[in-house]
């Protein structure tokens, strides 16, 4: 539905946009502490109220954007930077020992969740908001992989990928030329949920304490800060839990809308 | 099928042997000696080699990670750096926590989705539809551990329905012990429930569109008979990959939820170990998580089998 | 009396008009086909009668069967008459059957859920059907499951499922479409006897004009969702009003002239070619298994000649296809073009390459979607090692398309902007954009309607005279060959089993296997054409 891709980039844009502005301007500095200030409710000049130190949250939920946002995209970015080519090659070589080795790695990595992963990593390096990336990475590659290699084999089946072998060129070249275009869309559809999966698994190990560190202000952590105060200053939990709610909302609606919107032209063409 | 069942158990034996290797060599890179850090920096030289010795450190690489699986094969992980008691006796105690915890949630999250996707694909399009599909957008968007908060906010410190935190014992009987695990349980299931009915719903919505379904329907049966004698057994297939990928996630999820709710499971031991560098204990925990992903895995291979006759007598 | 009786109907999709004032009837024990080609409404017309439409349909009219107006029962009643009163077989039997039940348990479904009768009779009336459609209990128990099974079997299971209950009303969509010529002659022959034997009505939707007038009583012509003629078999074929109806009848048994070939001169020499595949194993420890698709093949094409090849599915002929366009390496014997081998060492020989070209059968799957036609049709210059570059590449484009009859200004269009004999004119276009020595042609007109396939076949008859093709013409369709071919290979399970001048073998075949293909072929009636001319 054209409805979901409207709502959910207006939603995405928003807080990519908060994102962006807090390099420039935030209302506050984010990390000022203002002891008397502190455990405001949202009023006209916090709005989004204050933390036990007297932090302004909006500034805070700003920044944080920013930490979310990149920490999600990196992770997108060296899944399919992995992913897609592994997946490419296992099905230009469809049954050869390099698409088992492929598909085997596959399946080993994911019996490794992020959080595993992430726990890996703090264990023997310390923790830090890199972590965080590298974990959800690596745990995004075998997605990207299966996706790319599943869309990749029915197109290997078509008669346009014979034609292209008739013309002499190699698995390479078609794989690039002729199958990564028509794999664009599944590709598009699936980085706007690895995304949004990557900013909840993000909130959640910076919550543990196996993402980013102080100072770098993230949603997760401004969510382990108001644990112990929810019970009397429960907007410490809720405005970074709404936020965290409708920056995935919007992605997820943003990535339906796009998969309906791309995917009836392209039966169109076909049909 | 036997002949499937094999095959999937050689390759669920490679797997787990892999995944050793990597967790024994990631654990390898980390710097320091875990003998010199128990004893602190002014140790005599003499004590540190008796400890690497007693720890088992004083051989070569390749000794110690066969050492490392064949203890693990007879139920030995190895004595802690820091309790200096057996890593198996404090895993058992905490799996009885977080175990539990992971089913219950698997089987709130099972019993919730399956009637929602049933009833959203067989309205599809309708307001029921409608309203189940925006639930289950909602609850994929929100993280389990504020849901968590969230619970606790409400129905432990408002409505005292439920304790706040802490896990009250298996002693005191069974339901006690569930009691005190549901509202963990609960923040867990919901989202991978929302998951789940959004699978449901599309693989009912896929199967629907097959050619055997307009067969069904020309022999006389009504859509809703062409969906549940039809559609839901096939639709189960990719059910099954979910329920598979989620035993997973509740797991991973169940450690970050027992930080929420102060429950004494794996996710508490291993953050301690993390803090106290009892890698000996991280590597053993990681192992067992692990280990029982893997396993569901092949869990679920074999109920495709059950569910896929083509799988059956394929080799 | 009229078991079947459609008045007016119409209908429209989301406001889209599929069908028109259309009316018909059936009578006890009679088949009547109804024929068109693709678009023409008649598998329409057969779901109104199921009332198995799609959302947002719309009918007018009447259908009555046995007096009762269909379109005027509701849902519940309706599911009551289907599977009871009117069984329904479909074109695709390979997915028309649940992959995880049992075929006992989908034929004795039809008989409990319309609780005709106990359990345990429904299970030996499942039984009863089984054996009577040609499944006998030793070979096929109740207890098989559709994968074990071949297409022209499965056919056979949707069959007994929708007589089980001795409907009397049969409707067959497309029935033998997806199956090999001696499967669609046994089935046709169990569709007649068991029309004979249970007194039903057949309604037959097809799109082959010879196998309607094999088996019809009457036969009903559609175009666009209107009738355009109806009438019994032998008057309609003998006296065809329509002229819609006679260009259809001449286009299904469309003949062409070709040029005399030159003196033989080999071009292509395929000797004692093996291709094995690899399947999987069958034990952890068993040694692979291989499976042998083409058994020492031996064939010579020479310069100038159109060679045919024909054989059902699953004989080797794409396996072929695939070797002598060297996609794939032999497992023994060598395959030369021009005295050349196509796959030298471990690669294909790129010079022996840019000499063959190919036209496939899907005129949808055969292009990216992505990309215009001038690069679609260059592709192949990839081959040389000096491609034409700006306007030699130009005038190459525009002599490509000018040839196949279309417009250089269509170079600069997407491929979804034609229709598909227009595709398969573009595949064509790109074959002959290097001038190759030989072209394959692999089932190159079996997707299209019959009469976008009379022009295909006048085109390449037309190519033959200006530009002296020589070519590999691969394809199930007897018709076909016959006409285009000078010579043709029989194909079965891997071996060539018959081969020499077409009209040769076509009109004294010598195989066995040659003479059943030849006796299950359906066949257009000879009729002197009174309406014809005027």
């Amino acid at each position: 539905m054209r409805r979901n891709l409207i709502l959910g980039g207006i939603l995405s844009s928003l807080v990519l946009l908060a994102a962006l502005i807090s390099f420039v301007w935030t209302p506050y500095d984010h990390a000022a502490m203002n002891i008397p200030d502190k455990l405001q409710i949202p009023n006209a000049q916090h709005w989004f109220g204050t933390d036990h130190f007297g932090r302004d949250m909006f500034s805070m939920i700003m920044v944080g954007a920013r930490t979310s946002l990149a920490v999600a995209l990196l992770a997108v970015g060296i899944g399919m930077g992995l992913g897609v080519p592994l997946g490419l090659a296992a099905a230009a070589r469809k049954g050869s020992w390099l698409d088992e080795l492929i598909m085997r790695g596959n399946d080993l990595v994911f019996a490794f969740p992020s959080l595993i992963i992430a726990i890996l990593i703090t264990a023997v390096f310390g923790a830090g908001a890199g972590n965080a990336i590298i974990a959800i990475g690596i745990f995004n590659i075998p997605v990207f992989a299966r996706i790319t290699r599943g869309g990749a084999l029915s197109l290997w089946e078509r008669e346009f990928i014979m034609a292209a072998r008739v013309a002499g060129k190699s698995s390479t070249r078609i794989s690039y030329e002729h199958i990564l275009p028509n794999v664009a869309n599944l590709l598009i559809v699936q980085g706007t949920i690895q995304f949004s999966l990557g900013i909840l698994a993000e909130a959640g190990l910076s919550y543990v304490g196996l993402g980013a560190q102080p100072p770098t202000p993230s949603w997760g952590r401004m969510l382990a800060d108001a644990q112990t105060m929810v019970s009397f200053a429960p907007h410490l939990a809720l405005i970074p839990g709404f936020a965290i709610i409708l920056t995935v909302l919007g992605l997820n609606l943003m990535g339906d809308g796009l998969r309906d919107w791309l995917d009836p032209r392209l039966r169109v063409r076909r049909a | 099928m036997l002949r499937y069942s094999l095959k999937r158990l050689l390759s669920l034996l490679i797997s787990l042997a892999v995944a050793s290797l990597v967790i024994f060599l990631v654990i390898e890179v980390a710097p320091g000696d875990p003998a010199s850090y128990m004893l602190g920096m002014n140790a005599q030289p003499d004590t540190v080699a008796a400890l690497r010795a007693e720890l088992g450190l004083d051989v070569s690489k390749t000794d110690r990670y066969l050492a490392w699986v064949t203890g693990m094969l007879q139920g030995d992980f190895g004595t802690s750096y820091t309790y200096r008691t057996p890593v198996s006796q404090m895993i058992a105690v905490r799996l009885w926590v977080s175990l539990p915890l992971a089913l219950y949630a698997l089987t709130l999250s099972t019993l919730i989705a399956f009637p929602a996707g049933i009833y959203a694909a067989a309205r599809r399009g309708q307001a029921g539809d409608v309203a189940v599909m925006g639930a289950t957008q909602l609850g994929v968007a929100i993280p389990n551990f504020w849901f968590a908060m969230m619970l606790v906010l409400i129905f432990a410190i408002n409505l005292r329905w439920f304790g706040a935190g802490g896990f009250a014992g298996w002693e005191d009987g069974l339901l006690t012990g569930l009691h005190s695990l549901t509202l963990p349980a609960i923040a867990l299931a919901l989202p991978q429930a929302a998951i789940l009915a959004r699978v449901m719903r599309s693989a009912l919505l896929d199967i629907l569109g097959e050619d055997f379904m307009r067969t069904a329907r020309a022999k006389g049966l009504t859509r809703r008979q062409t969906l549940w004698r039809h559609g839901l057994r096939n639709a189960l297939i990719p059910v099954l990959t979910i329920i598979g990928l989620q035993f997973s996630f509740l797991l991973a999820g169940a450690i970050i939820i027992e930080q929420v709710f102060y429950l004494p499971g794996l996710g508490r031991l291993v953050f301690q170990a993390i803090s106290s560098r009892d890698l000996i204990v991280v590597e053993s925990v990681v192992m067992l998580l692990v280990f029982a992903v893997i396993t569901v895995n092949f869990l679920v291979d074999l109920a495709y089998a059950a569910v896929d006759p083509r799988l059956r007598s394929r080799t | 009396m009229t078991l079947l009786e459609i008045n007016h109907l119409s209908l429209s999709i989301g406001g889209v008009a599929i069908l028109m004032d259309v009316s018909l009837s059936i009578a006890p024990g009679e088949i009547v086909a109804v024929t068109g080609e693709s678009g023409s409404g008649k598998s329409m017309t057969a779901f109104s009668v199921m009332q198995l439409l799609p959302n947002l349909a719309h009918v007018s009219g009447q259908i009555r069967l046995d007096g009762t107006d269909l379109l005027a029962l509701d849902e519940d009643t309706m599911c009551g008459v289907r599977g009871r009163q009117i069984g329904m077989v479909f074109q695709e039997p390979m997915t028309a059957l649940n992959p995880v039940k049992t075929i006992g348990d989908q034929v004795m479904e039809t008989i409990l859920i319309h609780k005709a009768m106990p359990r345990p009779e429904a299970e030996t009336r499942a039984r009863d059907v089984l054996d009577r459609v040609g499944l006998p209990a030793d070979q096929f128990p109740l207890s098989r499951y559709p994968h074990e099974l071949s297409g022209g079997q499965r056919q056979r299971v949707v069959i007994a499922m929708a007589i089980a209950l001795r409907p009397k009303l049969l409707i067959a969509d497309e029935p033998t479409t997806a199956l090999d010529v001696t499967t669609q002659a046994q089935i046709l022959e169990l569709l007649k006897g068991l029309v004979r034997e249970f007194d039903m009505g057949l309604l037959m939707i097809t799109h082959d004009l010879a196998v309607v007038s094999d088996m019809a009583n009457r036969i009903v012509v559609m175009r666009h969702g209107e009738v355009v003629e109806t009438g019994p078999t032998s008057d309609l074929f003998a006296n065809m009003q329509h002229p819609y109806t006679r260009m259809l009848f001449e286009a299904s048994g469309h003949q062409v002239q070709l040029p005399a070939p030159p003196a033989p001169q080999p071009l292509l020499e395929v000797r004692d070619a093996i291709r094995d595949y690899r399947v999987p194993r069958t034990g952890l420890f068993q040694p692979q298994g291989h499976h042998r698709a083409v058994k020492q093949v031996s064939f010579t094409l020479n310069r100038g000649e159109r060679l045919g090849l024909v054989g059902e599915s699953g004989c080797g002929k794409s396996t072929l296809t695939r070797a002598i366009l060297g996609l794939e390496p032999l497992q023994g014997g060598e395959i030369l073009l021009d005295g050349e081998p196509v796959f030298a060492g471990h690669r294909p020989n790129l010079d022996v390459r840019r000499k063959m070209q190919v036209v496939f059968q899907d005129p949808f799957g055969s292009f990216n979607p992505r990309h215009k036609v001038d690069r679609l049709i260059t592709e192949p210059f990839h081959l040389l090692d000096a491609p034409p570059t700006g306007p030699a590449r130009e005038q190459a484009i525009g002599e490509a398309l000018t040839a196949v009859g279309l417009n250089p200004g269509d170079a600069a269009k997407y491929i979804h902007e034609f229709s598909g004999g227009q595709r398969q004119r573009i595949a064509i276009a790109r074959a002959l954009i290097i001038k190759p020595k030989l072209i394959l042609f692999d089932e190159a007109v079996s997707a299209l309607d019959v009469s976008v396939r009379a022009q295909i076949l006048d085109l390449l008859a037309d190519l033959c005279r200006a530009y002296q093709l020589t070519y590999l013409f691969i394809s199930h369709d007897l018709s076909v060959v016959r006409t285009v071919t000078d010579r043709v290979l029989v194909m079965k399970a891997g071996e060539i089993v018959e081969q020499g001048a077409t009209e040769a073998v076509f009109s004294a075949p010598h195989h066995p296997y040659t003479q059943s293909l030849i006796a299950a072929a359906p066949v257009l009636p000879s009729v002197t054409q009174k309406g014809a001319s005027a």
